[in-house]
């Protein structure tokens, strides 16, 4: 066994008890990267200096008994859409190839206070716009189970460098599954939170009413323990609610009496591959052989979450990156007549396909004319699909149904239709639209040898029960890893 | 395809969205624009008649402060990322004639 293979909690454990060091630990990762980063390309950058110098400070003051907390020491991988000072942030985008942040987003921030040593920035869909890591300026990221494939995405740099062990944990950002489908993808665990639970502070805004950073991992233990560290209030996060109730690592309970899990009907339709029912079913009934009670019900308007998610979160992502002018950050184009020229070329040569295609959609739903018909018509969508999972929620403490219908699609099957990728997002937008928490967490492997993620949602600021029944699902499932196939 | 974009309506948006298209590029965003749109159509199945827009999933209103300043000059590190900066100011092309 390498040292690599410890969770994320474990290896901190270990730190403390002197049986490794924290140096050891990012001396481990760095060659993991040397070995396996030119086939998977999880990263943007690998700071192995700035994380060989880390290392050190922190596990002095471990020593020093100054960090005593349980992820003191570990490496970590940071999503390029969090600002990191004095780290190369792009967003995997050519129109921040030269940003360097001068401040840390608060999620980081949380972790580094924590004792975490960063070591690098993962690969993503350019600013999140995507589901692949395809639509990276960088380069896409390969999937650990099969370079073949896609990792999922955006945040697939994230899920493949954990996959990969080159990280211990990362954090990724889920506007529509970004998180939950490369996780799913790469047999990992990933988890949104409730909306307004991390701060959003220095995330680099693609849809600010759908965005959420999480957590992606080994285990559902480590899971919890992250998100109880970036769970903090902020008051530079207009939208951060103040919660007493970020215990959540209290949750790890294995036990699922008489937890109420609801299976919507609707997640088992068409489209829906095979082994990815048969696995996701199989997952059910073992809760409830455990003393879960499961039922189908009906949860209704699921194939009006995509149209709804698109039109809000283009028109979002149009109005927040506007920011991107040539001025302030980031590239500006070389040659130019005037100011808009300036505006024009820049952005033009700047953002990339999927980018353009959304701001372009995003402007128009948002102009004069119709503004009603499409923005306004999706925000009234959005407020029926919250209502449906209000009703839901008044049934059930879980709502339990795949990730995605397929397993990770090979490299370039998904690009060529927009439409068609969109769909792959059908389980995990309407958790977005809804802030609802939600968890994926490896549940099988099909023929291909890929893994099939699981995904349980709750009702708003519910994680605990979430963490609980993912907990209890883990230890009946038993240890999931590459190893496996 | 119900939905048709114009040339006219690529342009404004264009010009909306800041962002110039080649000859190639425009027809490309025309037909993904039409797409899309007739994707989005499907919302119209929907009656919202009376139904609120959501704009926020929870009752958040305006959050206020006192109105301290809590930052500092902070101008080296504004203008740290700056693509061009002349007299320790952001140098942008001629903005009027």
């Amino acid at each position: 066994m390498s040292i690599l293979d410890y969770t994320a909690v474990e290896l901190a454990e270990k730190i403390k008890q002197k049986e490794v060091s924290a140096i050891d630990a990012v001396k481990a990762v760095l060659e993991q990267i040397e070995k396996t980063e030119s086939i998977y390309n999880c990263y943007v950058t690998v700071d192995k200096e700035g994380a060989l110098k880390k290392a050190e400070e922190v596990q002095k003051k471990i020593e020093s008994g100054e960090l005593t907390g349980p992820l003191a020491g570990v490496p970590v991988a940071i999503k390029d859409n969090m600002c990191t000072e004095g780290m190369l942030t792009t967003c995997s985008s050519k129109i921040l190839n030269n940003f360097i942040p001068t401040f840390s987003s608060e999620a980081v921030l949380n972790l580094e206070k924590a004792g975490a040593v960063i070591i690098g920035k993962t690969n993503m869909d350019e600013f999140a716009m995507g589901s692949t890591t395809e639509t990276s300026a960088y380069g896409a990221t390969k999937n650990p189970w099969n370079p073949e494939h896609v990792p999922g995405g955006s945040s697939g740099g994230s899920a493949a460098a954990v996959a990969a062990n080159e990280c211990y944990y990362a954090l990724g950002s889920d506007t529509g599954g970004s998180i939950r489908q490369p996780a799913g993808y790469c047999g990992v665990v990933g988890m949104k939170p409730t909306y307004s639970t991390v701060s959003r502070y220095g995330l680099i805004a693609y849809g600010s009413s759908l965005d959420q950073i999480g957590p992606l991992c080994k285990d559902v233990t480590d899971c919890a323990t992250i998100l109880e560290i970036i769970s903090t209030y902020d008051s530079k996060d207009s939208t951060s609610v103040k919660r007493d109730d970020t215990d959540f690592t209290s949750s790890l309970i294995n036990d699922v009496k008489g937890m109420k899990i609801g299976i919507p009907k609707d997640y088992f339709g068409e489209g829906l591959d095979s082994e990815v029912k048969e696995a996701v079913l199989k997952a059910a009934d073992l809760l409830k052989e455990n003393g879960a009670v499961v039922e189908e019900f009906d949860l209704s308007l699921v194939e009006y979450a995509i149209p709804a998610y698109y039109t809000i979160a283009a028109a979002e992502a149009s109005s927040n990156l506007e920011r991107f002018d040539g001025i302030k950050y980031g590239y500006r184009t070389e040659d130019f007549t005037d100011l808009h020229n300036m505006y024009k070329k820049t952005r033009s040569e700047g953002f990339g396909a999927e980018v353009k295609r959304r701001i372009m959609l995003g402007s128009f739903v948002l102009s004069s004319g119709y503004y009603d018909a499409y923005y306004l018509k999706a925000l009234r969508v959005k407020a029926l699909i919250k209502k449906a999972f209000d009703e839901a929620f008044a049934k059930y403490d879980v709502i339990l149904g795949p990730v995605a219908p397929t397993t990770a699609p090979k490299l370039g099957e998904s690009l060529s239709d927009p439409i068609k990728m969109y769909l792959g997002d059908i389980y995990t937008i309407s958790v977005n639209l809804a802030g609802l928490p939600g968890i994926s967490l490896p549940c099988g492997v099909d023929s291909k040898g890929l893994p099939i993620g699981l995904q349980l949602i709750g009702d708003c600021f519910k994680e605990k029960k979430l963490i609980q029944t993912a907990y209890t699902y883990e230890q009946i499932r038993g240890k999931f890893g590459r190893e496996d196939r | 395809m119900s939905n048709v974009i114009s040339d006219e309506t690529i342009e404004y948006v264009g010009i909306l969205a800041k962002l110039e298209l080649g000859e190639q590029e425009k027809e490309q965003a025309k037909k993904d624009m039409a797409s899309m749109l007739d994707y989005i159509d499907k919302l119209n199945e929907l009656d919202t008649e009376g139904v609120e827009p959501m704009s926020h999933v929870f009752p958040v209103n305006n959050v206020f402060r006192e109105d301290v300043v809590t930052n500092g000059d902070d101008r080296d590190n504004i203008l740290k990322n700056a693509p061009e900066e002349k007299n320790r100011m952001f140098n942008v092309p001629k903005t009027f004639d």
